[in-house]
C-alpha cells in the first residue's frame, strides 16, 4: 500500500455463499458505491469465510495493527462505519478487534483452514504468497512411492466419514500396473451439519487442485474428477473458475511445474441424489449411470471409476495433503490423540449461537465445541441433544458431553465422528419425530439396490409411527430393534448400514419420547418435560 | 414418435448438448444438465435422443433421468423456492416453513396452477449454521422465517 494522501485501503467482504446468504454481496456493492462516489478510497476484495459465520457478513479492514474486523454487518451499516472511521480501524458498535486475535479464531489450530477466508480464493499472488504449492513443488521432487509413505507415516484420514487412512488407499493404486487411473475427489456433501467442502472449494480452491495433484503423482493417475453436489452451485463456479486459471499457470495439464506430470481435472455436477456420496455410487454417477451401490470387493483402488484403479477421497482429505507433503508427516502427526492424528475441522450447527469452523486437534470434547465455542444454542434454550456426524450419526444427551472426539472414542460410545459435523438442538425438539426422519430421509434417498435399505426404512417409519401411536407398543419396539439389526447387518452401504443409529440413539437417550401421544391412552401418555430421565444413566 | 415442431427443437437441443461434450467419459449427466439448462425441463422426447447419442436402450436412459432428483419432467414455476428440510434447519424451524407455505397454497414437490411457484423440499444446502435456509431461483438465503419465506415468495425481497 502506497503513503500517499488518500491511501487505498482494502476491505476484504466473504465471497462465500453463507455470508452471501445474508447479505454479502449487497455489503460489497455498499461499500462500492462509496468508493465510487469519491467519499472514501477503498478496495473491496472477496475473501472465503473465516467460519465465524454468526458473524457474517464480517467486513475486515487492513490496518497497520492488522485486519480488524466488523460485523454482523448490513447494508445499511455501511455509510456509518465509513463515517465513524472504519478504514482506519476506528470504534464502533459492530468493531469485533482485530480478527486473527478474536478468541474464537486465535484457540483454533488451523491447518487445512489456514488460507480460508484469509485470501482471495482465485488470486494465485495470495495462494503463493500463504504457502501454496510447497506441498506439490516437495511432492514433485520425490519418486511417488516416497509420496505415499509420507502420506502413510502423516496418520491422515479419510474425512469423508469412514476414517480409512489415504496412504493405504494410495499405495493399492500405485501398485496397480495399469496405465490409466484416476483421482476423484468426492465433493457430494450431502450430510445436513456440514459445509466445510463448501467453504474449502469456496474459499481455497487451489489447495485441493494442489492435494489432487499430489494424489496423482503419488499413484500414477492422469486424470482427475472432482464430483460436486448441485446443491453448491458457489462451490461447482469457484473450482472451474480455479481450475481454468491454474491450467493457464501450469498447475494443471502437461507438464505440471516443468515436470514430467500430466494431469487434468475436470469439475462434474451431481443430480441431487444424496447417495453419491457414498463412493461406489459416485463412481456409477461419474459414469453416466443410476447412482446405484457397487458391492465391495472390488474395491475402487483396484477397480474403481470405469473399470480402473481409482483414488477416492474427500475434499479435506485431498486438501490437507498440501501441507503434510510441505510441513513433513511427523509435524502433522504430532497434532490428534491415539490413532486420530492430526486436526479434524469441526462444522457446528443447527441451533447454535455461534455455528462455522472450529478446526482442532482430534480429542477436543463435544462440551468445548457446543457450550465454548458454539455458546449453547441461538434461541436461548438449554441443549437437548446434538447429532454428530451427519443425518446417519448418534444423536448423543448432554450427559455425554464429555467425549473425547475421536474416532475410536466415538465408535466405542456407539456414535462416530463422521465428517465433523455437529447439529446441535434445543429442549423443543421430539426425538421420536427425529428418529422417524432418519428413517424417512433413508426411505427417500436410498439407491434401492439392497431390500434392507429399501424396503426397511418404509417399514421403519411405519413401525415407529405405530410406536408413537400406542399401537403394541412393546411388541412394535421389538420388531423395530430387530429391524434395526438387519438393516445394519444386512444393508450393502453405510446408508442402509447406519440409518439405525439415530435411530436407536434416540431410542436409548431419550426413550420417553416414543411413549404415546394420544391423551385416551392413558398410562402411556407422555411425560412432562421436566421428568425426563434421559441420559442419566 | 411425432415429428411435430417441438420435437424437431428438442432433438437438436440434445444432439447439440451431447456434440458439446463429445470426447469426455461418461457424459450422460452433463448433457442431462445442459438439456434442463436449455429447456427447464428433460423432455420425454428427450430420451429416444438421448439413447441414440449415447448408444444406451431407452430404458437405460429413462433410469438415469428418473434416478436423479434435480431432472425435472415438466418445467419449474417461474419462481423455484427449495426449502432446506435437513436436521441443521429442522432444529430452527424449517417444519414451519413447510407449514407457512402450505397455509399459503404451496404444496412440497408442486407448481402453482398460473405456473408463477414451485416449492420443494431440498435436504441441505449447506448453509447449517445460519439456517433455516432456503434457496431462490438458485440464490442461497439463510435464517429465513416465515415473514422471510412469504416476502421470498411474493417476490418482494430483491435480487
Amino acid at each position: 500500500m502506497n503513503s500517499t494522501a488518500k491511501p487505498m485501503a482494502t476491505v476484504y467482504v466473504p465471497r462465500d455463499s453463507a455470508a452471501r446468504s445474508v447479505g454479502a454481496d449487497d455489503v460489497a456493492d455498499a461499500l462500492r458505491q462509496a468508493a465510487a462516489r469519491g467519499d472514501f478510497a477503498l478496495d473491496v476484495v472477496r475473501n472465503g469465510s473465516r467460519g465465524m459465520l454468526w458473524l457474517e457478513p464480517l467486513v475486515e479492514v487492513v490496518t497497520p495493527h492488522g485486519r480488524v474486523g466488523y460485523g454482523p454487518v448490513a447494508p445499511s451499516d455501511v455509510e456509518g462505519l465509513l463515517a465513524a472511521g472504519m478504514l482506519d480501524g476506528a470504534d464502533h458498535p459492530l468493531r469485533l478487534g482485530v480478527v486473527d486475535e478474536l478468541p474464537w479464531l486465535a484457540r483454533q489450530n488451523r491447518v487445512t483452514f489456514a488460507r480460508v477466508g484469509v485470501t482471495d480464493p482465485l488470486s494465485t499472488d495470495d495462494y503463493l504468497a500463504h504457502g501454496g504449492l510447497a506441498g506439490l513443488r516437495a511432492a514433485l521432487e520425490r519418486p511417488p512411492a516416497d509420496v505415499v509413505a509420507e502420506v502413510t507415516s502423516s496418520g491422515l484420514r479419510g474425512r469423508g466419514g469412514a476414517g480409512f487412512p489415504a496412504g493405504i488407499k494410495w499405495k493399492t493404486v500405485l501398485e496397480c500396473a495399469d496405465e490409466l487411473k484416476f483421482v476423484c475427489c468426492n465433493a457430494d456433501e450431502g450430510d445436513s451439519g456440514t459445509f466445510a467442502d463448501r467453504m474449502v472449494m469456496e474459499g481455497d480452491p487451489f489447495m485441493l487442485i494442489e492435494g489432487m495433484t499430489i494424489a496423482a503423482h503419488a499413484v500414477g493417475a492422469s486424470e482427475g474428477y472432482l464430483y460436486i453436489r448441485s446443491e453448491y452451485p458457489d462451490a461447482v463456479a469457484t473450482m472451474r473458475a480455479a481450475i481454468g486459471i491454474a491450467r493457464e499457470h501450469g498447475w494443471l495439464g502437461k507438464g505440471i511445474l516443468g515436470s514430467t506430470l500430466d494431469f487434468e481435472l475436470h469439475v462434474r455436477v451431481g443430480g441431487g441424489a444424496y447417495i453419491c456420496g457414498e463412493e461406489t455410487s459416485m463412481l456409477e454417477s461419474l459414469e453416466g449411470k443410476r447412482g446405484t451401490v457397487r458391492a465391495k470387493p472390488p474395491i475402487p483402488a483396484i477397480e474403481g471409476l470405469f473399470g480402473r484403479p481409482t483414488v477416492v477421497n474427500n475434499v479435506l482429505t485431498l486438501a490437507t495433503v498440501p501441507v503434510v507433503l510441505a510441513s513433513g508427516a511427523r509435524a502433522y502427526a504430532e497434532l490428534g490423540v491415539e490413532r486420530s492424528r492430526g486436526t479434524q475441522v469441526f462444522q457446528l450447527g443447527g441451533n447454535i449461537a455461534h455455528g462455522g469452523i472450529v478446526e482442532t486437534a482430534f480429542g477436543v470434547t463435544l462440551r468445548e465445541l457446543v457450550e465454548d465455542y458454539g455458546g449453547g444454542t441461538f434461541t436461548g434454550r438449554p441443549v437437548r441433544t446434538v447429532q454428530v456426524g451427519g443425518p446417519l450419526g448418534a444423536y448423543l444427551p448432554t450427559s455425554m458431553f464429555d467425549l473425547p472426539m475421536d474416532y475410536e472414542a466415538f465408535a466405542a460410545a456407539g456414535a462416530m465422528v463422521g465428517h465433523g459435523g455437529v447439529v446441535v438442538f434445543d429442549d423443543t425438539v421430539d426425538m421420536a419425530a427425529q428418529a422417524r426422519f432418519a428413517m424417512e430421509f433413508c426411505a427417500a434417498e436410498s439407491c434401492g439396490k439392497c431390500t434392507p435399505c429399501r424396503v426397511g426404512s418404509v417399514r421403519g417409519v411405519e413401525v415407529i409411527d405405530k410406536i408413537v401411536a400406542g399401537r403394541h407398543r412393546d411388541e412394535n419396539l421389538a420388531l423395530l430393534e430387530d429391524l434395526c439389526d438387519l438393516m445394519t447387518d444386512g444393508s450393502l452401504c453405510a446408508m442402509g448400514g447406519l440409518t439405525p443409529m439415530p435411530v436407536r440413539s434416540a431410542l436409548t437417550h431419550f426413550h420417553d419420547d416414543f411413549l404415546a401421544r394420544e391423551p385416551d391412552q392413558g398410562a402411556n401418555s407422555r411425560q412432562p418435560s421436566g421428568t425426563r430421565t434421559e441420559g442419566t444413566a | 414418435m411425432t415429428t411435430s415442431a417441438s420435437d424437431v427443437t428438442v432433438e437438436s437441443v440434445v444432439r447439440n448438448a451431447a456434440a458439446g461434450h463429445r470426447g469426455q467419459r461418461g457424459a450422460l449427466l452433463p448433457v442431462l444438465h445442459a438439456v434442463q439448462a436449455e429447456l427447464g425441463h428433460v423432455p420425454q422426447e428427450a430420451i429416444a435422443v438421448l439413447a441414440d447419442e449415447f448408444n444406451l436402450s431407452r430404458a437405460d436412459v429413462h433410469g438415469v433421468v428418473t434416478f436423479y432428483h434435480d431432472f425435472r419432467r415438466e418445467s419449474a414455476g417461474r419462481t423455484t423456492v427449495r426449502i432446506c428440510r435437513a436436521e441443521a434447519c429442522q432444529a430452527l424451524g424449517a417444519d414451519g416453513l413447510v407449514a407457512y407455505a402450505r397455509e399459503a397454497g404451496l404444496a412440497l414437490g408442486e407448481t402453482t396452477a398460473d405456473g408463477a411457484v414451485t416449492v420443494e423440499q431440498v435436504f441441505c444446502l449447506g448453509n447449517c449454521a445460519l439456517g433455516p435456509a432456503a434457496e431462490v431461483n438458485g440464490r442461497l438465503y439463510g435464517r429465513v422465517d416465515p415473514a422471510r419465506l412469504g416476502s421470498l415468495l411474493d417476490g418482494t425481497v430483491s435480487s
